[in-house]
């Protein structure tokens, strides 16, 4: 395969796609799909072969506002239907070439405007399942230009230079990471993709596997090649069926065109990826838990250093990122490191894709440039909170991350501010919350889960966390005692100094970003025995203790 | 288990394979897996319980899985959770004594803009309702 030979393909497809007048993209993104967009493509497909119009039908990943599904995007007119049934596809397919179903038609301009696609360029406009789609779309075309024209350093350069940090949670520089796998010394080294977004409340990287799929090997191949790797592995939670079977058949896919293998594009340079599944283990997002659980065994966390880009897969230097860091690759080699470090703020450049839920009118995925207000992104894009009801609190990196209160709207998103405000960037969950919600009751939620995901290793966070827990429910209860919270704060600084791993470091968060931020609610189940919210059902507990 | 050309660290994988086929992992299985990778049975096992998605009881004929992930929770999963208990009369995680319904939680399925979210037998259906589950339950009750 050649940069022409890539081109030859682009140009046959959009040849094939000329013949058609119109493109109408479904859709077939999880939340689409559990509302019925296969039946709804099939009625698609007949209406078009009974209409006689010359229709492309084409499944796609996801298109974003998952609150309004399933979408429908007619091109070239670029309209956006939504909650279209089966029953509709006649409809649709008629008003092709007249005047657009009003109706169906969704009108959330304000909510794309804000808006800017790099990660989630291709979803929504291809068919995941055809390479040829992707490469029509300049895929694989970044890793082509590195291969012939670049050197691996000047790969590195590019990266460094675009100010891409880790997308998983962390923040630590992509560049950096790159140089010193690089560096490292040995034959043999591995390239690995974190794709076990345990955040509950995340969805983007099962949204970029499932819909862009290519796009994820792409970046793994450009980074094997800069840090002189010859194997790759992309690591999978079991619970994403979709995410498996589409890498699996992209990766079926590239091998055939000669874009993973031996000799890729000609030259030395040799590449492939296996996939490995998770079997549902929180703790495997971090990356030493990763790396044993690949190898077979127990993700439980090792201390670092040494770090895995110095002794990490079976000892090897291995390079490891997220899925929506490799998914920022390709664009940064093709458009170059400075295009890229004009989006974004000051230390946080480049986009970031959020997973948009809770309580909040426009549920689904959207991708932003960093340093946008928190607001913009509450009201404009989300549409605000709906019912009548009032904002209290927008949580940010789930278990590890904390709940920013709905007084800090104007701060800007990035690594810097949210760590600043005691939370983290996380991998891009955003859950709104409103005033049904307990703020003491989401922090016992997040401890719980920490309890349970603990690996149960180092002590710390074994044992710190069922005694954060227990303490928590006596609150939530109200049993609780102002001791009680002097001891929860003393407990969340141990945990957070002593534990091994992120997750145990991290596991706090909750806790002390609700503690400060919403210290009366917990007063107010200590001492009023009351909750405001109506969530927790202190009442009823107290009249059994009388 | 010859896909992996019976590599040891391929144990996750196998497992996940003889899971899928029987629905469960019981100690027969474990040890044959165990046996052909060469791998110790205790690290088979350890493998086994560390991970959630392994389990080792046989799942019931229907399994209604109720995600547990944050913005679930937000949307009310618990009440979901708790009306689902008392109607079957079991606790999370068990399968009531006919073997008929199993009632499981999960983490996160990945459908948080469409919460509270449910699988019944693996689909996935979102804004469920409270009643919305029992009458899944009642009709799977009947079958």
């Amino acid at each position: 395969m050649t940069i022409e030979e890539l081109e030859q393909i682009q140009e046959s497809v959009r040849a094939e796609n000329a013949k058609f007048d119109y493109e109408v993209n479904v859709c077939m993104d999880l939340a689409c799909a559990s509302q019925g967009s296969e039946k709804l493509r099939e009625a698609l497909v007949k209406a078009a072969e009974a209409s006689g119009k010359n229709v492309l039908v084409r499944r796609t990943g996801c298109m974003g506002p998952c609150s309004s599904g399933p979408l429908v995007r007619v091109d070239p007119e670029e309209t956006l239907y939504k909650h279209v049934t089966a029953g509709h596809a006649e409809a649709i397919v008629s008003s092709l070439g007249g005047e657009p179903v009003p109706a169906l038609q969704c009108d959330l301009n304000e909510h794309f405007d804000k808006q800017v696609r790099v990660v989630l360029e291709n979803a929504g406009h291809i068919d995941p399942e055809k390479i040829d789609d992707y490469i029509s779309r300049e895929g694989y075309k970044a890793l082509m230009t590195a291969l012939l024209e670049m050197t691996p350093n000047g790969v590195i350069h590019r990266v460094t230079e675009s100010g891409l940090r880790g997308r998983g949670g962390g923040g630590y520089p992509t560049g950096l990471k790159w140089s010193t796998v690089a560096k490292a010394g040995g034959d043999m080294k591995y390239v690995v993709c974190n794709g076990d977004e345990g955040d509950p409340g995340a969805f983007m990287d099962r949204s970029v596997m499932e819909g862009d799929p290519h796009r994820v090997i792409e970046g793994m191949a450009i980074a094997a090649y800069a840090v002189g790797a010859s194997k790759g592995f992309i690591y999978v939670r079991a619970e994403y069926p979709v995410a498996v079977a589409r890498l699996t058949t992209a990766l079926r896919e590239a091998r055939r065109r000669g874009l993973l293998g031996s000799n890729i594009g000609g030259t030395t340079f040799s590449f492939d990826v296996e996939i490995r599944l998770g079997a549902g283990a929180f703790v495997c997002g971090e990356e030493t838990a990763l790396i044993a659980s690949i190898e077979g065994k127990r993700g439980t966390p090792k201390p670092r250093p040494p770090y895995p880009a110095v002794s990490g897969l079976w000892g090897k230097p291995t390079l490891l990122n997220n899925v929506e860091t490799y998914a920022n690759i390709a664009p940064i080699v093709r458009n170059g490191g400075k295009w890229f470090a004009n989006m974004g703020s000051e230390r946080s450049k480049g986009t970031k894709v959020f997973a948009l839920t809770g309580k909040i009118t426009n549920t689904g995925l959207i991708e932003v440039p960093l340093g946008i207000k928190l607001w913009e992104i509450i009201d404009v894009i989300g549409g605000g909170v709906p019912g009548g009801h009032k904002l209290k609190a927008v949580q940010t990196g789930g278990p590890s991350g904390g709940c920013i209160p709905a007084e800090m709207l104007g701060l800007g998103v990035s690594y810097d501010a949210l760590m600043a405000a005691g939370s983290i960037m996380g991998s891009g969950g955003m859950i709104v919350m409103d005033d049904t919600s307990c703020m003491v009751n989401v922090a016992r939620f997040f401890i719980e889960f920490c309890m349970t995901e603990s690996c149960g290793k180092c002590i710390p966070c074994r044992a710190g966390t069922a005694q954060m827990h227990t303490l928590l429910t006596r609150i939530c209860e109200g049993t609780g005692t102002l001791e009680d919270l002097e001891l929860l704060e003393d407990l969340c600084s141990t945990v957070k100094e002593a534990s091994l791993c992120g997750l145990g470091q991290t596991a706090p968060n909750p806790v002390l970003s609700t503690l400060k931020y919403f210290r009366d609610e917990y007063i107010d189940h200590i001492v009023h025995k009351r909750c405001s919210a109506g969530v927790c059902n202190i009442e009823a507990a107290v009249e059994v203790l009388a | 288990m010859r896909k992996n050309g019976f590599a040891r660290h391929a144990l996750i994988e196998t497992l996940h394979t003889v899971q899928s086929s029987f629905g469960y992992l019981d100690d027969d299985a474990i040890r044959f897996v165990a046996h052909s990778l060469r791998v110790p049975l205790s690290q088979a096992y350890g493998v086994v319980t560390f991970y959630h998605y392994f389990s080792l009881k046989p799942p019931g004929k229907h399994t209604v899985t109720i995600c547990a992930g944050t913005a679930c929770y937000i949307k009310g999963a618990d009440k979901l959770v708790a009306s689902a208990e008392k109607r079957l009369g079991i606790a999370q995680g068990q399968t009531t004594k006919d073997g008929q319904i199993s009632l499981m939680t999960a983490r996160c399925v990945g459908a948080c803009s469409r919460a509270p979210v449910i699988l019944c037998d693996g689909q996935v259906a979102g804004e469920v309702t409270a009643e919305q589950v029992l009458e899944q339950l009642e009709r799977w009750a009947v079958e």
